[in-house]
């Protein structure tokens, strides 16, 4: 084992030494040569440019860019994700933590029986290779084209579910509150749930 | 699911093997393999290697054939059987061939058609569904399916998820209809609490609605049921199985030694399931054990506790704690009580802790009703050859004294049961009444309160018969000596069941006054030589110690000034023990904050069983090693603690790992050479109870399996499956009182009342039975006494 390692690391050495060759030094060259390089840098000055003042100056990402998560929701504003741990499972990195729990009557957050109660996703883990996206049975999680995921301290790059989860749009109430009347989990699935009713308002304030 | 199985179908079809056995040999896809007559098709092609699969077959369940997965090509002696058939339900044959899947396209094809078909109702519920990433149809699924389903139709919806109890839910989409929960309720459990109803595609499990469930063991048909049916409130979308880190360890809860596995996410216990071991729980357990364990996380204690100068505990440091402990410890005459729930090793280390840092052997582990009698009886009793749960299943008879086998050591429960099922097994039992338990055992109850010592005498056993005694039996003056009586005069087995985890070990710890480690004799000189030797100690004290209740009372009058507790509730002893506590100085080793904690000086947090390694002896005498399961706990096993208590206190006993504590107990041997003392001096007169007067009635009771016992605290859903709480009296009783089931009865003496709803059972007329740990009945705490008084009952 030990003879094994030393040639190993013996090889490289002996690679370089065959393949040098002695560099023949001229002395500095000519002005005319000189110059002739300049030209290239002079030249670059006129061209269009590729690099912007970032932070000032900011890019848009190609559209199918990974960047942080997202936990969407549905048109009424109930959460997609289950809780079931498959995008947690797929991820290489184990960047996930997911913990499931039951939607009961008084407190839904999501149609059906089971919601995430803990989401976290940690983004010094996180290679943003996207496998957990194509896990997610829901559509839940997908990834968003936001790039700065910067901080100053570890704790701040896990994020928590509310870090992650959809803003409210329009037409959205803030879960807990009951499904759209006469719907169930299928109907959600289906998309047929158009936004939120009025209903689902009056039953939801005391929740709130 | 399977490699356990076949393990297991193993050892039992091993244990058959006294008398010579017949064996057949069998080609099963193209190698021969010998195995006893009767074995099953399935199980031959498991010792080849070869995997069936299958979701109803069980190895420990009657075969029903009832899911067609293990469909396999048959051909007996040339001639084939024309469709593919159920290895399951098909014992070997000379001159069987069998195809499996591996070798026969007829039978991969039945299979395959077989899964086809249990998916067109099977919702696509694997994402929300408990049992996601363990499932053998998922797994099957995958290794014995089709990969499309040609179904376009609409699958047959039910309504999600209904209770079946307070702890398991039913999924009906999802069952697969194999019976193994229906078979295992009524052949293993005796309750017969789900049946499957209805026909065709509306088939689907059931509950009896007019009979309550309340079974102690439904936790296993969420164990065995092969899809996620059957879930447990508790553990429901708590985690996936990659989360959890398993770890096989041993039941804290009783006697009966059930093998234990922990599931641990993050520092934090999720689930247990019942371990594999045929030659105690099988693959069972009761639900006590499954799903009693929030204990572990709630109200914790986490750092030292001292009681400052205004009488408030306060938080300290280690070294101010251990300090302070060991100055009130040595400065007085202190004696040692230990719950009867510590592991063997801690055990040892409070037995030690007496006698070489208090220079005592005023020791007890018995935190509840005992007697001097019981002392003896248990000294002589090791004795004896060990009794096992084989011996049940060998028996001619067997004998229940003082002991409820259903409420206070379940697996001993289903073994009986298991015996009586098959074959018939005679049990009698001494008892006030026929209780649910004993109905199920077909038990021949003697119900005569008062008149035990008599009675017991009167069994005619044989050297094949059992005896088993309870702890309760040690309440009746003279009983346990009749029992160790009878089992002498008739050659009977008896065998001795505590009901706590803790008791058979720290017995044999020597954690009670009259022996030493290794059952050893304290009144033997050459026994206390012996230990003198091993411990490198001092000459050890030589006097008899003084049993729990002596204890307390010196406690009451000033003699004992310093007590160390460990884990004992003072309301299991008496009514009237909290006092003689609040008088002196108390060190109590506790996991919560708990009663002690009340009239503790110094408390010192320990780890719970999760947390160390040890062992329990069960019944049977056999140790039940366990290793921890979260293992970044800071807490630390008693033996060390106490280890650390004996340094402090300038006596150490070196006990620093419980590695240490079981090596240095395993090289003592087993020292009971002369026991005759013992025996000699054991009485058989029973104190006579006064005749009732109208109105009056002998109190008699026993503890629930699931009641307010402090392991269970936070567990609601466990709570809900507790059998109820009801006085028992006789017909003739609730005549002359002028009341009917369910009306309210009230039980009282001079010291106080309890106010329950009755039941009519079959009891002996002159008794009343009531549970004793349960929400409204504590009689040891309201009454006074638990047994075997007089109390007055009328209509409340
Ligand atoms: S993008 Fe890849 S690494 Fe990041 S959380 Fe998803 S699966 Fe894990
Ligand atoms: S995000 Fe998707 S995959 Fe992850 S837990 Fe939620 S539903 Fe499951
Ligand atoms: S509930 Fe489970 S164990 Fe019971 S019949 Fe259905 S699939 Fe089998
Ligand atoms: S029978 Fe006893 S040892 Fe077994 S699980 Fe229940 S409490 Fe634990
Ligand atoms: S396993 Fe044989 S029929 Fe179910």
């Amino acid at each position: 084992m030990n003879n094994e390692s030393n040639s190993n690391e013996l090889e490289p050495l002996n690679r370089a030494e065959r393949e040098s060759h002695e560099v023949i030094d001229n002395g500095p060259s000519g002005f005319a040569s000189q110059l002739k390089g300049f030209w290239v840098t002079f030249r670059t000055m006129f061209k269009k440019v590729n690099t912007v003042q970032y932070p000032e100056v900011k890019e848009a990402t190609a559209p199918r860019f990974h960047g942080r998560h997202q936990l969407n929701r549905h048109p009424d504003g109930l959460e997609k994700c289950i809780g079931c741990e498959l995008c947690a499972w797929a991820c290489p990195a184990d960047a996930i933590y997911v913990e499931g729990a039951d939607n009961s009557e008084g407190e839904r957050f999501s149609p059906g029986e089971r919601y995430g109660k803990v989401y976290q996703i940690n983004y010094l883990r996180c290679v943003f290779c996207g496998l957990c996206i194509e896990a997610c049975p829901t559509r839940a999680l997908t990834m968003t084209n936001e790039y700065e995921l910067a901080d100053d301290q570890r704790q701040k790059l896990i994020f928590e579910k509310e870090d992650l989860l959809a803003p409210l749009r329009a037409g959205m109430l803030l879960p807990p509150h009951p499904m759209y009347p006469d719907a169930d989990d299928q109907t959600y699935y289906r998309g047929e749930v158009p936004g939120a009713s009025p209903l689902q308002e009056n039953i939801a304030e005391p929740n709130k | 699911m399977s490699i356990q199985e076949i393990k297991n179908q193993e050892i039992t079809s091993s244990q058959g093997a006294d008398s010579a056995i017949e064996m057949i040999t069998i080609i099963v896809d193209g190698f021969e393999v010998s195995v006893p007559k009767g074995t099953l098709v399935i199980r031959a092609a498991e010792k080849l290697g070869i995997q069936i699969p299958r979701f109803c077959d069980h190895p420990l369940l009657d075969p029903v054939g009832a899911c067609r997965q293990c469909l396999v090509d048959i051909e007996i002696n040339g001639r084939k059987f024309p469709k593919p058939q159920a290895s399951c339900t098909i014992p070997v044959e000379p001159g069987m061939v069998v195809n499996t899947q591996l070798t026969s396209p007829v039978a991969e094809k039945a299979q395959k058609g077989v899964m086809e078909l249990l998916l067109i109702n099977h919702p696509l519920d694997c994402p929300v569904c408990d049992k996601g990433g363990e499932c053998p149809l998922q797994n099957q699924a995958m290794s014995n399916g089709g990969g499309e389903s040609r179904y376009e139709g609409v699958k047959r919806t039910f309504e999600k998820p209904i209770n079946i109890s307070s702890q398991v839910l039913l999924d009906r989409e999802r069952c697969i209809l194999c019976a193994r929960c229906t078979r295992f309720s009524e052949q293993i459990a005796g309750d017969p609490f789900i049946t499957l109803n209805e026909r065709g595609a509306l088939q689907q499990v059931g509950i009896y609605e007019k009979e309550p469930f309340q079974s102690y063991f439904s936790g296993n048909t969420v164990q065995i049921c092969p899809v996620g049916a059957l879930t447990g409130a508790s553990y429901r979308f708590r985690a996936r199985p990659f989360d959890l880190v398993s770890t096989p360890s041993a039941c804290e809860h009783c006697a009966s030694g059930c093998d234990m596995r922990v599931d641990v996410r993050r520092g934090k216990t999720l689930r247990r399931l019942a371990g594999d071991d045929s030659t105690v729980n099988e693959e069972w357990s009761c639900d006590k054990g499954r799903w009693a364990f929030k204990y572990e996380h709630r109200d914790r204690l986490t750092s030292p506790l001292i009681r400052n100068e205004s009488g408030e505990l306060v938080e300290a440091s280690w070294p101010e704690a251990l300090a302070h402990a060991a100055h009130g410890l040595s400065i007085n005459r202190a004696a040692v009580l230990v719950g009867g729930r510590s592991t063997i090793e801690d055990a040892y280390g409070y037995s030690k802790f007496a006698r070489i840092a208090l220079n005592t052997n005023d020791i007890d582990f018995r935190s509840r009703t005992s007697s001097d009698e019981e002392r003896n009886f248990l000294a002589a009793l090791l004795l004896g050859k060990s009794v096992t749960y084989l011996d049940i299943d060998k028996a001619d008879q067997v004998i229940l004294l003082g002991f409820e086998p259903e409420e206070e050591s379940p697996i001993i429960f289903l073994r009986i049961f298991k015996q009586v099922r098959k074959r018939g097994l005679k049990v009698s039992a001494l008892a006030p009444f026929t209780s649910r338990g004993n109905e199920k055992l077909k038990a021949t109850v003697i119900k005569n309160v008062g008149n035990e010592v008599e009675d017991i005498s009167k069994f005619a056993l044989t050297n094949r018969s059992v005896i088993l005694v309870g702890e309760r039996l040690a309440e009746v003056s003279g009983a346990l000596t009749a029992a160790l009586k009878l089992a002498e005069q008739s050659g009977a087995k008896l065998a001795w069941i505590p009901r706590r985890a803790g008791e058979r070990g720290a017995l044999e710890a020597g954690a009670i006054g009259n022996l030493l480690p290794g059952a050893r004799q304290v009144a033997d000189p050459k026994a206390r030589q012996d230990i003198e030797r091993a411990w490198g100690s001092g000459p050890l004290p030589t006097q008899t110690g003084l049993s729990t209740d002596q204890i307390l009372d010196a406690l009451h009058k000033g003699e004992i000034e310093a007590l160390l507790v460990g884990g004992v509730d003072p309301g299991d002893i008496s009514a009237s023990a909290i006092d003689g506590l609040r008088k002196a100085f108390v060190v109590s080793l506790e996991i919560r904050n708990s009663a002690m904690s009340e009239v503790a000086d110094v408390v010192l947090p320990v780890a719970a069983v999760v947390e160390k390694s040890g062992s329990f002896l069960d019944w049977q005498g056999r140790a039940r090693k366990f290793e921890a399961a979260v293992t970044n706990s800071l807490h630390r096993s008693d033996v060390r603690i106490l280890s650390i208590l004996a340094d402090e206190i300038g006596r150490p006993i070196n006990l620093g790992t419980v590695e240490k504590a079981a090596k240095e107990l395993a090289s003592f041997g087993d020292g009971s050479s002369d026991q005759k003392s013992a025996l000699a001096s054991l009485s058989a007169d029973q104190a006579k109870i006064k005749e009732p007067g109208k109105n009056q009635a002998i109190l008699t009771s026993w503890r629930l399996l699931l009641d307010n016992g402090s392991l269970q605290e936070h567990e609601p859903n466990l709570a809900g499956t507790a059998h109820p709480c009801v006085a028992v009296i006789s017909d003739d009783r609730a005549n002359r009182l002028g009341v009917v089931d369910g009306d309210l009865i009230k039980i009282s003496n001079s010291n106080g009342e309890i106010i329950l709803p009755l039941q009519i059972g079959d009891i002996d007329p002159r008794a009343i039975w009531i549970p004793r740990n349960s929400e409204n009945s504590r009689p040891l705490l309201a009454l006074k006494s638990a047994t075997h008084s007089l109390v007055s009952v009328v209509k409340a």
